[in-house]
């Protein structure tokens, strides 16, 4: 099972085309974690790995790796080793993992934290439960074949003995570690497939559990860094008169920008005593500024350029049969064009860092997604080795995918250093939102040519956006394999002449990914061009989507271990349908809009049921349904279902960063506004049932949203919007 | 120095009287409940009660505050616990950050309105944002919260 996940990560990096920029840490699963690293027996506590301790009280503590961000993952995975081990779920309670490579890949992100770990995990938990079967055998003298595990408890089948847990702590400590522990067969599982709730869930209610932002150490002072407004300017000069005026202000200083994919952009940091001086002393902040490059970057100017660009022929990276034949010889042919702005995470809980550096090691409390990718840039900066440097990985107020990149926590080490003290660093709102690692902007060309019998016989695909690469290499304005691939040049549609094309789109300001990524924009694409293609071709967009995703098959990925499966694509959308109704005949001004997309391996189909009176946008219902293979936790993919529709809706409602003369126009969220309650429609979700390989969960059911929507104005209305967000129409 | 009285203790503090008192609960008294979210009154992650009103944090001096009796998340059990536990239950939150301000504008909707329809919670929850969209779920807790403590009530 290691070796699938070393193929995947390194074709994943050969794909990006650089070796090691930066995006991925941990290459490859050390064989010792699988189980062989088991702790001398200290006398109360079982150790069969690095994830399990079993007290002699009974009580199970299990290792948490990777990020608690609202993805569940704290419950999901602890769960499938309690599982295996046929722990009792009442006796356990969950540690976070530091940052360390032993822990393996602990980068949480890409949506695959249960599709990478839900084997290893099980495996750490059958090894537990083997080893105290074991020495359940060997305390009472009998075969182990004769005894079974249940609930934290080893009973003899034959005479009904039961043995609890934590009386076997020393005996367990004291048997070899199998080597291939027995997996339990699914129809057994007590937690994997349930609902558990979250194990946070009473602390989330209570105000107890600490975010980033919550950390406080002795004598920790605290900064708020003003950067320039232009991305990667630098400071010309400063006065900080007025800044050291404001009560609590402690020091004012200088800190550079690291060239780095992670490196923090640099500015004037405000040393203060609590978080408002320094807030308010960085507001006081004299600055003037060497704009640098990205100045002339204006969205204005730059949307217009792209969207012209977009007409013209572009780089060819799939290329199957002949469209330009096919688009001579079709009986009618579509084209359309598509706007889609630069989006920024915005989680609630802003950027933040707490950093310690001392009798020389560091020590940092933050919400980090990539707490590896954390741990390696801070001793970068320290030129120290990994070992003096610990991360510790507080809760995450909402990631995103913007805590991936640790440059929030370099400046906290920076400042850490300078004054020798414990420094936390809060990003205001309004500097998360003006200088975040931002989701491309884009702009989209779509041609599709209709036979005599409207059949789609040619699909030309062309897509315009600057690449996450340009954050991690030189900028060829071209974007890269894994951003094609994230719904264009893997077009799940059968059709026989395809092109897709890149233009190129030079980016001037940090790209990075936000939850689903390239998928939002490509998603969007493709669902609103298939759904212009069914009116053109006066055919049922579900019946015409069906037929255009075409015969079961599998299409081979060669670069991982997941196949796509039309069959799963067509039954998600079917299922979605039969959910919501779909046929059944709406109120006036009423209209119903479907969008199916397959990303991180998981296939999802939302429907959504709009009305819109007098440019009054209302969406009534949403209809979705995924296929993530095995289900691990019912509870956390519904509630991740819930949560996409919601983040897919802001988006096509109010997401739009756009720049000035370099600088990011918005700043808060009455100009970056979120979806709120009054808004928010109610989500339908069903998880389709399967004993396939776990797949995605925390991205798939977003890039659906948008499209499914501007379908069902489309159905309302017969208006189509090609560009959003849907504030700038009118309609919300 | 100003003294401000939260979750029924009292605490002396030194806190420049312009300070918002989101600022003075979180790095003066220590109560790291409450949350930051924008720093200008439009996300509710700030929300505490202040004479038993819903208000934001982030923009109420501490001057403002001084004398008057406030509620944070950390003092919620003793005021609606059966919101807590619902809130619990029903696996509300995911990421969990905006939670404290969504469950006090919950509490002071519900005293006000024991038995709130979809919209009368529209409303009230409105200036509370969850970026994780937790809506849906937000919505049947206050619900069912109003449902069991009326039931009870009536007993």
């Amino acid at each position: 099972m290691s070796a699938i996940h070393i193929v995947t990560r390194r074709s994943f990096i050969k794909s990006l085309g650089f070796a090691s920029g930066g995006l991925i840490f941990a290459c490859s699963i050390p064989s010792s974690t699988e189980n062989k690293e088991q702790k001398p027996f200290n006398g109360s506590i079982f150790e069969p790995n690095i994830f399990i301790q079993l007290k002699d009280n009974g009580e199970l503590v299990l290792l948490a790796t990777r990020s608690e961000m609202g993805n569940g993952v704290r419950t999901s995975l602890t769960s499938v080793i309690a599982d295996e081990m046929d722990a009792d779920w009442e006796k356990v309670s969950v540690l976070q993992a530091t940052g360390d490579a032993k822990f393996m890949d602990q980068n949480t992100d890409g949506s695959r934290s249960v599709r990478f770990l839900f084997e290893p995990m099980r495996k750490m938990g059958a090894t537990a439960r083997a080893m105290l079967v074991a020495g359940a055998a060997k305390k009472w003298g009998i075969d182990a074949n004769k005894l079974k595990a249940d609930n934290h408890y080893v009973i003899n089948t034959e005479n009904g003995d039961k043995l609890f847990y934590g009386d076997l702590v020393k005996e367990a400590s004291e048997v070899p570690v199998p080597e291939n522990p027995v997996l339990k067969k699914p129809t057994d599982f007590k937690y994997i497939g349930k609902g558990l709730k979250s194990i946070d869930s009473k602390g989330f209610v209570s105000g107890k559990p600490k975010y980033g932002i919550d950390i406080k150490l002795e004598g920790m002072k605290y900064a708020a860094v003003a950067r320039c407004p232009v991305t990667f300017g630098t400071v010309k000069s400063f006065n900080k008169d007025e800044a050291l005026k404001v009560k609590g202000v402690l020091d004012v200083v200088e800190i550079p920008r690291i060239a780095k994919p992670f490196g923090p952009l640099g500015g004037v940091a405000v040393i203060a005593s609590n978080t408002w001086a320094a807030l308010k002393g960085k507001e006081a902040l004299l600055i003037e500024w060497d704009n640098g490059a990205n100045e002339t970057y204006s969205s204005e100017s730059y949307d217009a350029m792209i969207e012209q660009n977009v007409l013209k022929k572009g780089k060819e990276i799939r290329n199957d049969g002949n469209i330009d034949r096919e688009f001579k010889n079709a009986t009618q042919t579509v084209e359309s064009t598509y706007h889609l702005p630069h989006l920024v995470h915005a989680p609630m809980e802003v950027p933040n860092a707490t950093g310690w550096v001392h009798d020389g090691i560091c020590e940092v409390w933050a919400p980090v997604q990539a707490p590896q990718a954390t741990r390696k840039e801070v001793a970068d900066y320290l030129d120290t080795s990994l070992e003096n440097v610990t991360i510790n990985v507080t809760f995450l107020g909402g990631g995103f995918g913007r805590k991936s990149k640790p440059d929030f926590v370099v400046e906290a080490v920076i400042l850490s250093k300078i004054i020798d003290a414990p420094v936390q660093v809060i990003w205001s709102r309004e500097d998360d939102i003006k200088h975040s690692y931002y989701h491309a902007v884009s702009a989209q060309y779509m041609k599709g040519a209709l036979d005599e019998n409207n059949k789609v016989t040619g699909w030309l695909h062309r897509a315009a956006y600057p690449s996450i690469t340009s954050t991690f290499a030189p900028d060829t304005g071209y974007a890269a394999g894994f951003e094609f691939g994230q719904g264009m040049t893997n077009l799940p549609y059968a059709i026989e002449n395809i092109r897709c094309e890149n233009v190129k789109a030079p980016a001037h300001v940090r790209i990075g990914w936000l939850r689903s990524v390239y998928n939002i924009i490509q998603g969007f694409s493709v669902n609103v061009f298939a759904d212009e293609l069914a009116v053109k071709a006066g055919k049922d967009p579900l019946q015409f989507r069906l037929d255009l995703i075409g015969p079961d098959r599998i299409i081979k990925n060669n670069q991982e271990d997941y196949h796509f499966d039309s069959a799963k694509l067509k039954h998600v959308l079917r299922t979605a349908a039969k959910n919501a109704n779909y046929g059944k005949k709406l109120p006036k001004n009423h209209g119903i809009g479907i969008a199916v997309h397959y990303s991180f391996y998981s296939y999802v189909a939302s429907i959504i049921e709009v009305s819109v009176k007098e440019n009054n946008l209302k969406v009534h219902s949403i209809h979705s349904v995924i296929d993530c293979g095995t289900a691990i936790n019912r509870n956390t993919i519904t509630a991740q279902m819930e949560g996409a529709a919601m983040f897919g809706l802001s988006l096509a409602f109010y997401g739009k960063i756009t720049a000035k003369n370099g600088a990011v126009e918005q700043s808060n969220f009455h100009d970056y506004q979120m979806l709120r309650i009054s808004d928010a429609p109610k989500v339908n979700v069903e998880i389709v049932e399967s004993q396939d390989k776990p797949t995605g969960v925390g991205e798939p059911g977003v890039p659906v949203i948008a499209p499914a929507l501007i379908n069902a104005i489309f159905n309302a209305t017969g208006k189509r919007y090609k560009k959003l967000p849907l504030m700038d129409e009118g309609l919300v | 120095m100003a003294t401000l009285i939260i979750n029924e203790k009292k605490y002396k503090i030194d806190a420049d009287p312009e300070m918002p008192l989101l600022w003075a609960i979180r790095d003066s008294v220590g109560l790291t409940g409450t949350k930051y979210g924008c720093g200008k009154g439009l996300c509710g992650s700030c929300t505490v009660l202040l004479d038993g009103k819903p208000i934001r944090s982030c923009l109420t001096p501490v001057s403002q505050a001084e004398g008057a009796v406030i509620l944070t998340i950390e003092g919620v059990e003793n005021e609606n616990k059966v919101l807590q536990e619902i809130w619990a239950d029903m696996n509300v939150a995911q990421c969990g950050y905006c939670q404290s301000g969504q469950i006090i504008s919950a509490l002071a909707l519900l005293k006000e309105n024991n038995n709130p329809t979809d919209e009368d919670i529209d409303t009230a929850m409105n200036g509370n944002i969850c970026r994780c969209g937790t809506y849906q779920r937000i919505r049947k807790a206050i619900h069912k919260t109003a449902e069991l403590t009326n039931t009870t009530t009536i007993k």
